[in-house]
């Protein structure tokens, strides 16, 4: 699928404005004017409105539908991002969460209000501790590194009760960014620990970093470079050994589903990405949810409220947690968002969810088969792969990664994740939703492209040349930052 | 339901590609004594009629803000979201995009991001803006930390009057961190800062200083005159605001704010029982590096158009790490677009229109309630859309009564503060209509 080329973009809306018009009609007031000036000190009355634009409801609609005309998305374009699972998200979903029934409701409403939600929200913790093999959930943090930053302040909350502080968590040199950033947040010092040349954790390393003053281990099972570390066990062992903990970050949680459970290899805390796993959509970076799931010993530092269920087959909101580390965000959480999560997981069902597993499994473990032995590309891992795995072009001519990137949009299909964990490489995650025909398409406009890098390298170089604009110039982006229209 | 696409003979055909004997052999690395060997116990599968029968039935046991009148606020407003705005959030490519990572391949949402950071600025009278936090309560926290970070002062002073759940995120991110957190009470009789008691609490050891105007109770906080204590002692003011009040209120930024959050919901995102909605959060030039989430830039393509592309990624963990601003990735990307688009659509007259609508209705709302016996108004300083009412008769019963007539009464206070159990918070919108308010006076009256 290729596209006309470069067009000449979209004005901003601030330069379609036209002094008077609006797009809603409120009507006019039907209560007595009150004079704000008769109660607001003028120093804090403003003289105009905010110099927000002003358009006609066509011309609202032409310039967000034309917007929305401007971009890839899963439900128009193959995305083989690894870690990020751009899974097919499903409609029913978004019927489910557009119900009045959840979508109007305010959040201190009285719980004899809002049964149905909170039966609902209830019984999704019990799917998540049950797919997790963990006890107690929690579905307040807002996106994952949310969730890891909870997570690491519930294992800070309980070092503090049981033995005293410790500063330090271990990561993998392979992690996610936001698995050190979310240390950093939370006030500990990230140490890195090693990866073997196969990719798996280096167990003497961890033996000789993990001590005292570990407080965790953020560990991602299956592992970033798409191998399932059949360590993980001795990992666990390792640090509980010496009083640590052992965090899942659940990013590649659609490789297990129903194979095995990280509460049975070990974990003690991890966290979900419903917009990954669950098919909630990304929706251009968000909203997603990270509900966390925890062991016994890390649910009484929980956040509050937590939904609870009565003798009498109520539900209640219980905020009477004395140990809670308290509120990581306002109210409960992305209840909308959680509303998918939970329609997807009723949808599914036990033999659903570990069918999404063994597909995704399949499809990453074909593709990499495709790939195999073709002249310009090269598989620096040995299979089997979990979901995704990491391919390596064979970098020639002034190459990057980036330029195979940018071509593939040509062909209108996303690139797959650029140079991580490791430099050089393109991450691929195909996800369990796909055909056998889109998938068979990928590999040969990757073998069309590595073609392309060896005959006529500058066609990648210059690539997109089938996209909305030519390659963007990021660098000058940040070095001049515009972010924001000026001209009011 | 399923929404997997490989059938039996695609399997086969991979399987041979692949050279296993089966799907199970893919799964070797898996140690044996972890893999399961039952299944998930989890309730079985639906087909899509039945998913959608239970979902309705869930969803009817709801009472929601479109059968009962809302007059419930502290910081969720039931405000009105015009047709337009579902209706454009609803294309499937809004929807399902990705982060916009590859610039070429997400013009039309980095736009969107580009114009929605402007409009909140125009909003709040700042520099600059990022596309997104989660909500207020974690824009607030990392607004503390930023101001921390750019002076590494170790003092944040808290107005008690900013919304508990504010406090209590900021609190909970502050934890394990080695700052000092003080709250500063207000009056006896007053719901506002005082002036005073802020101004003995804050030093040269101050990094920030946190209020919120409009505050939890709805009034408005003498703003000018806390941005200039902080100027004087060298603290960044940061001010927790509504957008809505932004059409009627001065903005924070021409008050001296040096950082400004807010909560997006009114502006075009629904209730959903809290979430999710939208942080903004918007500073002074300055800041700009400190700022955590993505923020978007123009620039140009090879051929010199116009490109939009995300902007200073150094800052963001995928790139810096442990040494980056947050470690924010996912943020509220589809809300914040909801955002834009409502803000879009009210544009400059309408966010003044819906701002003067909440002020005129709340303010009748009030006055006609004063009049009733058993009701008082508390607290006599300037408000927005929102204020407390003291009840001779116990608040649950009011609240039922109310409840009883389709309405939703105020906020019950003592939930939050155990010295207010008598007084409730009554919310105003420019969704009410004169007859709603009239009755819910009548219920009040004969509760």
């Amino acid at each position: 699928m290729t596209r006309l080329g470069p067009d000449s973009g979209e004005a901003l809306i601030f330069e379609k404005s036209v002094p008077g018009a609006c797009a809603v009609d409120l009507g006019a007031s039907d209560v007595p004017a009150t004079e704000p000036r008769d109660t607001i000190p003028a120093a804090l009355l403003a003289d105009r409105p905010p110099p927000l634009p002003e358009v006609g409801e066509l011309e609202l609609v032409r310039h967000y539908a034309r917007l929305g005309s401007r971009l890839f998305s899963v439900d128009a374009h193959f995305y083989p991002l690894g870690s990020c699972t751009m899974k097919y998200n499903p409609r029913v979903n978004e019927w489910a969460a557009g119900l009045a029934g959840f979508n109007a409701l305010h959040p201190l409403q009285a719980d004899e209000d809002m049964q149905g939600v909170l039966e609902l929200l209830y019984n999704l913790h019990v799917y998540l501790a049950e797919i997790a093999g963990l006890d107690k959930v929690s579905l307040q943090p807002a996106a994952g590194a949310h969730g890891e930053m909870t997570s690491l302040m519930l294992v800070n909350a309980y070092h503090a009760e049981h033995g005293g502080i410790r500063p330090n968590v271990l990561t993998t040199d392979t992690a996610h960014g936001t698995n050190p950033a979310s240390c950093t947040i939370c006030g500990r010092n990230a140490i890195p620990v090693k990866s073997r040349p196969d990719g798996l954790v280096d167990l003497d390393d961890l033996r000789t970093k993990a001590n005292d003053k570990t407080a965790a281990l953020m560990i991602t099972s299956p592992n970033t470079v798409g191998k399932f570390d059949g360590q993980i066990k001795k990992m666990a062992d390792i640090l509980h050994e010496r009083g640590a903990m052992l965090y899942l970050d659940g990013a590649n949680m659609n490789a297990v589903l129903g194979i095995t459970r990280p509460g049975d290899f070990g974990v003690d805390v991890m966290h979900y990405n419903t917009h990954k796993t669950f098919s909630t959509p990304h929706g251009c970076g968000g909203p997603g949810a990270g509900p966390i799931a925890v062991s016994k010993e890390l649910a009484p530092y929980l956040p509050v409220p937590q939904v609870e269920k009565r003798s009498d087959g109520t539900y209640y909101l219980d905020g009477d947690r004395p140990k809670s580390i308290g509120k990581v965000r306002t109210f409960f959480g992305q209840v909308g968002v959680l509303v998918r999560c939970y329609t997807y997981i009723r949808a599914l069902g036990p033999d659903g969810l570990r069918d999404v597993s063994e597909k995704a499994v399949l499809a990453a473990n074909y593709l990499a088969a495709c790939f195999k032995g073709v002249p310009g590309y090269a598989l620096p891992f040995d299979g089997p792969y979990c979901h995704e795995f990491i391919l390596k072009p064979k970098l020639g001519g002034g190459l990057r990664v980036l330029d195979y990137a940018k071509r593939l949009i040509d062909f209108g299909i996303h690139p797959p994740t650029m140079e991580w964990p490791i430099h050089g490489t393109l991450m691929i995650e195909p996800t369990e939703t796909e055909s056998k025909a889109t998938l068979d398409a990928f590999v040969v406009a990757m073998k069309q492209i590595a073609k392309e890098a060896v005959e006529s390298p500058e066609t990648l170089k210059a690539a997109p040349s089938g996209s909305w604009i030519e390659r963007a110039d990021e660098v000058a982006a940040s070095r001049k930052p515009n972010l924001r229209w000026k001209g009011d | 339901m399923r929404y997997t696409q490989l059938m039996d003979d695609n399997v086969r055909e991979m399987l041979a590609t692949i050279g296993a004997g089966s799907v199970d052999a893919l799964f070797r690395d898996v140690p044996a004594d972890i893999r399961m060997t039952g299944d998930l116990a989890l309730p079985a599968a639906m087909s899509e009629p039945e998913l959608r029968a239970h979902l309705s039935a869930l969803a009817s046991k709801n009472r929601t803000t479109d059968a009962l009148v809302c007059f419930l606020g502290a910081g969720a407003y039931d405000h009105f979201i015009p047709s337009v705005v579902d209706a454009m959030i609803s294309q499937g490519s809004f929807l399902t995009a990705y982060t916009p990572y590859q610039a070429e391949a997400s013009q039309g949402s980095l736009q969107a991001f580009y114009e929605f950071q402007t409009m909140v600025c125009q909003l709040t009278g700042m520099d600059v803006a990022n596309a997104s936090l989660y909500e207020l309560g974690s824009a607030a926290a990392e607004a503390v930390l930023m101001a921390h970070g750019a002076s590494s002062k170790r003092e944040v002073v808290m107005a008690a009057s900013i919304h508990e759940h504010v406090r209590k995120v900021v609190h909970t991110y502050c934890r394990d961190l080695s700052l000092e957190l003080r709250e500063v009470k207000t009056e006896r009789g007053s719901i506002q800062t005082d002036i005073q008691v802020l101004k003995d609490s804050i030093g040269a050891g101050t990094a920030a200083v946190l209020v919120q105007s409009p505050n939890f109770f709805g009034q408005i906080e003498p703003l000018d005159k806390i941005a200039g204590l902080c100027k004087e002692a060298g603290a960044t003011l940061i001010v927790a605001t509504d957008p809505i009040g932004c059409g009627l209120l001065k903005r924070p930024g021409d008050l001296g704010a040096d950082i400004v959050v807010a909560e997006g919901q009114p502006l075009g995102i629904p209730l959903q029982m809290g979430g999710p909605w939208c942080g903004l959060m918007a500073a002074r030039e300055s800041f700009l590096r400190r700022m955590p989430g993505r923020v978007v830039g123009r620039t140009v393509d090879q051929s010199g158009r116009p490109a939009y592309c995300l902007a200073l990624q150094t800052r963001e963990q995928h790139i810096r790490r442990a040494k980056a601003t947050s470690n924010i990735c996912t943020n509220q990307g589809l809300m914040a677009l909801r955002v834009a688009i409502h803000t879009a659509a009210l544009g400059r007259s309408g966010i003044a229109t819906v701002a003067r609508m909440c002020f005129d209705k709340a303010h009748y709302a009030a006055r006609r309630i004063a009049e009733l016996p058993g009701y008082a108004m508390p607290y006599s300083g300037p408000f927005f859309k929102e204020f407390v009412v003291r009840c001779e008769k116990p608040v649950e019963k009011v609240t039922a009564a109310c409840r009883a007539e389709g309405i939703l009464a105020g906020v019950a206070l003592g939930d939050f503060y155990t010295e207010m159990g008598d007084c409730m918070l009554v919310a105003v919108t420019e969704k009410r209509t004169r007859e709603e308010i009239d009755r819910f006076v009548d219920a009040l009256k004969r509760a």
